[in-house]
């Protein structure tokens, strides 16, 4: 059974019908991108699934529950999390006390504080900056803050939302590859990118999604290599 | 100089009360930028819960000293008052949450005058004096004088700001607040139940009024259903002189707007070669609030808005 499934999800927007009926599924362990232009409707698919936006059709079922019956802000202590677009890091707390936060559900203080201890060996610059404000640091480094405070919430399946965004190429690579090892820790995810070319190459299956609906879908190695995917995302 | 002096501690004691009240306004607002205008009520009820079980008391004929009796009064005015923040809250500002910004600031308001006739129905109009059970010995600092009640309320004053700097900062619950204040909807992703931090915010607020407005009917011996108004306008002015939304801004404005007030009420008369005598005190406070609205918008402390990343 696949770890999510969403059934003819439809979402609007103060009558704007962002989300058009979208299937989709994502099996445990895998690494799913949705990839699409800007204002295709990804970004409310992904608050859609964590309960930022409530559908107004279809179905959201996690780990066999429908989403819907909890309150959101648990949905984050049955594994679900995100990490939000432009990174939602708490600008004036400090670097150690964000990391702390995605721990805000936890009591295992001492696991707390080795999995902090593993954030900053991932990301040295976050050890030497951690009684700095989040707020002071470079967007690289903020991103890193984002990914390491979404890891102390011990995630089953993570939504990430456009993590490359404003950053440079070098740290783009950088937050990849820490998303590839996240995945091998066997954490599923649902990456949602405009970098469809970076996103595809590190993914196992991809959709494409066109204003509000599901165009495409597949394994991302032939969504790489088809035609229309080329033309429209990988800008050849 | 002797008057200086004199003026400078009764600032102090007048100033640590405007803190107390001031954290309140200032907790509120930085966690959902909302001004509770009621909350010099919430001041209010706490003096008058506490005045009430103290008097209950004293007629009883029970065998208590005088402080044990305040205390008694004062422990039950903290939970009553924070219950009155929680269905402050829950009633009129929940509803009202993700509306326009001015729809909440008159419901504050109405809720402010509709706490007034509530305490006028429970208490009257008159006011109400507090029974003479502290000790009103003085002691003389500098050749000024203080009364050891007046000692008492700087030294709790501080002891409370220290204690709740020490939850915001240090503990779960006030890093909760602070990333609530920031950004609820990530506190939320984060598992935080932002209803429940905001109910918790009110509470605590809520309590320090109730200890504030204690402290004012034992200073002036008495309490009165309007008494909310004038030292919750005050302890406003505070809040937007320290940078409303900053607590070390609340203390620091608290205790500075007392200060200018007692100064101000010192020397008035002489200033104006008498025309003006120390009942206009007033308007120093309302005087600084309007300079700093003028050229320090953001208060003392205070940071400049939108600077999220």
């Amino acid at each position: 059974m696949s770890l999510l499934e969403v059934k003819n999800l439809q979402v609007a927007y103060g009558g704007i019908q962002a989300v058009k009926g979208i299937d989709f599924h994502i099996d445990q362990g895998e690494l799913v991108t949705l990839i699409g232009a800007n204002g295709a409707g990804k970004t409310t698919t992904l608050k859609t699934l964590i309960g930022m936006v409530k559908p107004s059709g279809g179905s959201i079922t996690y780990d066999g529950k429908l989403n819907g019956t909890i309150p959101s802000y648990d949905y984050v202590r049955h594994g679900l999390v995100m990490v939000p677009e432009g990174r939602g890091i708490f600008s004036k707390l400090t670097v150690e006390e964000n990391l702390q936060m995605g721990a805000y559900y936890r009591n295992d203080k001492a696991a707390i504080q080795s999995e902090i201890e593993r954030v900053y060996e991932l990301f040295p610059r976050l050890k030497e900056r951690f009684k700095q404000l989040a707020g002071t640091l470079s967007g690289g480094e903020q991103q890193m803050v984002a990914m390491g405070r979404a890891m102390l919430s011990k995630p089953k399946l993570l939504l990430l939302d456009e993590p490359s965004m404003g950053l440079a190429p070098i740290i783009v690579e950088k937050i990849f590859e820490i998303i590839q090892m996240i995945a091998k820790e066997g954490v599923t995810m649902l990456l949602v990118e405009q970098n469809a070319k970076l996103a595809l190459e590190v993914s196992q299956r991809g959709y494409v999604m066109e204003s509000g609906r599901i165009t495409m879908g597949g394994p991302a190695r032939e969504l790489l290599d088809d035609e229309r995917v080329r033309n429209a995302y990988l800008g050849e | 100089m002797d008057i200086f002096i004199q003026q400078i501690l009764n600032g102090l004691v007048l100033g640590s009360i405007y803190a107390l009240i001031a954290l309140g306004y200032t907790m509120v607002y930085g966690i959902m930028g909302l001004i509770n205008f009621a909350h010099g009520e919430v001041v209010m009820f706490g003096a008058m819960v506490c005045i009430t079980v103290v008097s209950t008391l004293t007629h009883s004929g029970v065998n208590l000293p005088g402080w044990a009796i305040v205390l008694i009064g004062t422990l039950v005015a903290i939970p009553a008052c924070a219950l009155l923040g929680f269905v402050i809250e829950r009633v009129a500002y929940r509803p009202l949450r993700g509306a326009q910004r001015l729809a909440p600031l008159i419901t504050a308001i109405g809720l402010s005058i509709t706490l007034q006739q509530v305490a006028i129905l429970i208490w009257g109009r008159n006011y109400i004096p507090f029974p003479d059970l502290l000790n009103s010995d003085t002691v003389s600092i500098m050749g000024a004088s203080i009364t050891k009640l007046q000692v008492m309320i700087v030294v709790l004053c501080v002891v409370l700001m220290t204690g709740l700097l020490v939850i915001v900062e240090k503990t779960k619950l006030g890093r909760a607040m602070r990333a609530t204040s920031q950004n609820p909807s990530v506190a939320g992703l984060m598992g935080v139940n932002v209803n429940t931090i905001i109910s918790a915010t009110f509470m605590l607020g809520s309590a320090l009024g109730a200890i504030a407005g204690v402290m004012v009917a034992t200073n002036y011996s008495q309490a009165h259903y309007y008494m909310g108004f004038m030292i919750g306008l005050k302890a406003f002015t505070a809040a937007v002189l320290g940078g409303i939304g900053n607590l070390g801004g609340a203390v620091a404005g608290g205790i500075l707007l007392g200060i200018i007030e007692s100064l101000g009420a010192g020397y008035i008369g002489q200033l104006t070669g008498g025309f003006l005598g120390s009942n206009y005190q007033d308007i120093f406070a309302f005087m600084v609030l309007i300079l700093v609205l003028i050229f320090r918008p953001s208060g003392l402390l205070g940071e400049k808005m939108a600077d999220r990343a």
